[in-house]
C-alpha cells in the first residue's frame, strides 16, 4: 500500500514538474460557470464538459480549468484562484450575477488575460474581448410571432413568466412586440419562476380564473411541464397548445413526434457555452480575429427541423 | 397546579388571541378571496389549494413536533427532493423486473418511507447523541441532500418512466368521493398528529423537553430519545409527502422542494407553536399552512397587486400573525 502511494506521489510530482516545464508553451483557459442547479444550467454544464474534452484533443497545447459555482461569491473565489494558482491566459465566464462578478472579471482583464463573457453581460461595458450572448428579446419575438401565425384570428392566452430579472423582462417585451396587432389578448401574466411546481400552481389558478383560454405561452420548457400537468388534471379542452422555450430534449422530442399540444419550441441553447469556449480556443491558438459580440439567435423548432436540435445524451 | 385551575375558567370566557388570531386571519382570507373572485370557493379551486398544501402540510406537522421539543430542521426541503429523486431512480430501475403495477408503486413508497426514516434518524443521531446544534446539523444535511439530488440527476431532471407515471398519477389526482388522496392523507396525518400531541405521553414529553430540558430530564423524561423520535417522525413524514409529490409531475430536480423548510417553519409559527419550544399546536399548523397557500392562490386569482409583491404580502401576514399572538400574551 505504502509502496503504491509512493509510486503514485512520485508520478504525480513528475507530471506536475513536466507541466511547469511546459508552461511556457501551454496556454491555460479557465472556464467559470454556475453549477447545475436547474435544467438549463445542467445542459450548459454538460456542453461545457463536452467542449473541454473535445478541445483538449484538438489543441494539445491548450489546458482547461473548469470550475462550477453554486453562488456568486463562490464564483468570485474560483476566478481569483484561477488567476493566482493556474495563471490563466484566458477566462470564459458565465456570470452568476452581473454586479458582483464585474470587478473580479475586470481584474482578470487588467492582468492581461483574454476575457470571454457568456449570456449574462457585466455591468460595465468594454471589459470583455468577446461577448457570446443569447438573444432574449429575439427569443420573445420569435415566440410571439409564432403565436400570432398559429392564431390568425386572435385568441385569449395566458403567460407564465420566469424569475423577475432583466432576461425575463426583455423576453416578455419581445413577445408583446411579436403579437402586436394580431388580435391576441393576454388575459394574465404571473411568475412561474422557471420552475415546474410553481408553474403548475399558477396554471391551476389561471384555469380557475379564466373559463376560456386558447393557448399558453409558458416561455420555458420546465414551466411547460407544469402547465401541461395542470391542464391534463383539469380535464379542460379549450387550450389548443402550449409554447415553451429553451429546447429541453423531452419537449423537442414531443415536437418531433407531432404532439398537437406542443407544436413548436423556441431555442435558447445552453450549448452557447461551447461556442464561447471554442471561439476562445481559436483566439488563443490562431491569429484569426474573434473579438466582438457573437449573438446566438433563437430559432423556432418545428417538426420539420426538430431532429437537429435533439440531444438525447444531454441532461437537458 | 395553579395553572390547571385557572385554564378552564379562562377558556369558558373567550379563547385567547393566540388561539383566535390564526383562525380570524384564515376566515378573513376566505372572505376576501370569495369577494374578489367567485371561482375562489368553487370545488375545483378548493381541491387545488388543499391538495397543493398537502406536501408542506404533512411536513409541517412533523416540524411542529421537532420545534415543540426545542429543535429545528432546515433539511426537509432538500430531503424531499433527494427522496423524490431516489424513489424515481429505484422505480425506474425496478421497471424491467416488476413491470407496471401495484408492486412497483409499493416498492417506491417503501423506498420513500425508509429513506425518510433513515435521513431523520441521521439528523436526530447527530443532534442528540453527538450533541451538535440542530441548526448546524440540518444546515449541513440540507446542503448534502440538495447536492445529492443534483448529482443523481446529473444537473438535469429525473423523470419517472412515462407508463409508470400514468399508472401512479391517480395517487395525486384521484381520491374517494371527490376528495383527492393528498387531502385525505394530509387529514389523517393531522388527526394522528393532533392526538399524539395533545393526548399522548409522547406529546407531553416533547413539550417538557422543549420548555426545560433539565427539568424534563429530572422528571424522568428521556430527553434524547424524545428528540430522536421527533426527527425520525419528521423524516418519515417527508417520505409520506414525497409519495404524494412524485405522482403529480413525475419528476424531481435540484429545484424541487426549494424553501419548503422555511414555509413549514413559518406555518408552524403562524399556527401558534412557540419557536423556542415547549408548546405546540398541530391544528394551528394546519391553519398556518392554509393561510400561506391561500395567499398565493388569491394573489394569482386577482390582479390586485403586482406579482412582484407576492413575497412581501406573505411576509407581512407572517409577521402580523405573530404580532397578534404576542400582544395577546403580553395582555393575558
Amino acid at each position: 500500500m505504502t509502496y503504491m502511494k509512493t509510486l503514485l506521489a512520485g508520478s504525480l510530482a513528475l507530471t506536475l514538474g513536466a507541466a511547469t516545464a511546459e508552461a511556457q508553451e501551454t496556454k491555460v483557459i479557465g472556464v467559470s460557470i454556475p453549477a447545475a442547479t436547474h435544467g438549463w444550467a445542467g445542459g450548459m454544464n454538460y456542453h461545457a464538459q463536452e467542449a473541454v474534452a473535445r478541445l483538449e484533443k484538438v489543441y494539445p497545447d491548450l489546458q482547461f480549468v473548469l470550475a462550477t459555482a453554486s453562488d456568486p461569491g463562490k464564483q468570485v473565489n474560483d476566478i481569483e484562484d484561477m488567476m493566482a494558482t493556474r495563471n490563466i491566459n484566458a477566462l470564459v465566464v458565465l456570470p452568476f450575477e452581473s454586479e458582483p462578478l464585474t470587478a473580479p472579471v475586470q481584474a482578470v482583464a487588467e492582468a492581461g488575460a483574454w476575457v470571454t463573457v457568456v449570456d449574462r453581460g457585466l455591468s460595465v461595458e468594454g471589459i470583455e474581448d468577446l461577448y457570446v450572448a443569447g438573444d432574449n428579446p429575439g427569443f420573445g419575438r420569435v415566440s410571439g410571432e409564432y403565436m400570432a401565425s398559429k392564431m390568425p384570428d386572435g385568441g385569449k392566452i395566458v403567460v407564465l413568466r420566469g424569475i423577475p430579472t432583466t432576461i425575463d423582462n426583455q423576453r416578455v417585451e419581445g413577445f408583446e412586440a411579436g403579437i402586436e396587432g394580431s388580435g391576441i389578448e393576454i388575459l394574465g401574466m404571473e411568475h412561474g419562476n422557471w420552475n415546474r411546481d410553481d408553474s403548475f400552481n399558477v396554471m391551476q389558478d389561471f384555469l380557475s380564473k379564466y373559463p376560456q383560454i386558447d393557448a399558453v405561452w409558458a416561455s420555458d420548457d420546465d414551466m411547460a411541464v407544469g402547465v401541461l400537468a395542470a391542464i391534463e388534471a383539469s380535464g379542460r379542452d379549450d387550450i389548443q397548445f402550449v409554447l415553451g422555450g429553451a429546447g429541453m430534449k423531452e419537449m423537442i422530442k414531443r415536437v418531433m413526434d407531432n404532439d398537437s399540444m406542443i407544436p413548436a419550441d423556441v431555442t435558447y441553447p445552453p450549448s452557447m457555452i461551447a461556442t464561447a469556449i471554442e471561439l476562445t480556443a481559436i483566439a488563443m491558438t490562431s491569429t484569426a480575429p474573434v473579438s466582438g459580440t457573437f449573438t446566438i439567435g433563437s430559432v423556432l423548432v418545428t417538426p420539420e427541423n426538430a431532429e437537429q436540435y435533439y440531444f438525447p445524451d444531454s441532461p437537458f | 397546579m395553579a395553572m390547571d385551575t385557572t385554564t378552564p375558567a379562562s377558556r369558558r370566557s373567550l379563547p385567547s388571541m393566540s388561539v383566535l388570531g390564526p383562525i380570524i386571519a384564515l376566515v378573513a382570507l376566505v372572505v376576501i378571496g370569495a369577494l374578489l373572485n367567485p371561482n375562489f370557493l368553487g370545488a375545483a379551486n378548493i381541491t387545488n389549494v388543499l391538495a397543493r398544501s398537502a406536501f408542506i402540510g404533512i411536513i409541517a406537522v412533523g416540524t411542529t413536533f421537532v420545534i415543540t421539543a426545542g429543535g429545528l430542521d432546515l433539511s426537509v426541503g432538500s430531503m424531499a427532493a433527494f427522496i423524490a429523486g431516489l424513489m424515481i431512480l429505484v422505480m425506474n430501475a425496478a421497471l424491467p423486473t416488476l413491470g407496471v403495477g401495484v408492486p412497483i408503486i409499493l416498492l417506491g413508497m417503501a423506498t420513500a418511507l425508509a429513506a425518510g426514516l433513515i435521513a431523520g434518524l441521521i439528523n436526530g443521531f447527530l443532534i442528540t447523541t453527538l450533541g451538535i446544534e440542530a441548526f448546524i446539523v440540518t444546515l449541513g444535511t440540507m446542503g448534502i441532500y440538495r447536492s445529492l439530488v443534483t448529482w443523481l440527476a446529473d444537473g438535469g431532471t429525473l423523470s419517472l418512466d412515462f407508463g409508470l407515471r400514468t399508472f401512479y398519477r391517480p395517487v395525486y389526482f384521484d381520491g374517494i368521493l371527490g376528495i383527492s388522496w393528498p387531502i385525505i392523507v394530509f387529514a389523517l396525518v393531522v388527526i394522528g398528529g393532533e392526538i399524539l400531541m395533545s393526548r399522548s405521553r409522547f406529546g407531553r414529553h416533547c413539550a417538557a423537553t422543549g420548555s426545560n430540558e433539565h427539568v424534563a430530564h429530572y422528571s424522568n423524561v428521556n430527553v434524547n430519545r424524545t428528540r430522536l423520535f421527533t426527527y425520525a417522525m419528521l423524516g418519515m413524514l417527508v417520505g409520506v409527502a414525497t409519495i404524494m409529490y412524485v405522482p403529480r409531475l413525475g419528476s424531481a430536480s435540484a429545484s424541487t422542494g426549494v424553501l419548503w423548510e422555511l414555509e413549514a417553519i413559518a406555518a408552524v409559527i403562524i399556527g401558534g407553536t412557540v419557536l423556542k419550544g415547549g408548546f405546540g399546536r398541530v391544528w394551528g399548523t394546519v391553519i398556518g399552512v392554509l393561510i400561506l397557500s391561500m395567499i398565493d392562490n388569491i394573489l394569482n386569482l386577482t390582479d390586485l397587486v403586482s406579482p412582484y409583491l407576492n413575497g412581501a404580502i406573505q411576509g407581512v401576514i407572517i409577521v402580523l400573525a405573530v404580532i397578534l399572538q404576542r400582544e395577546a400574551k403580553a395582555k393575558g
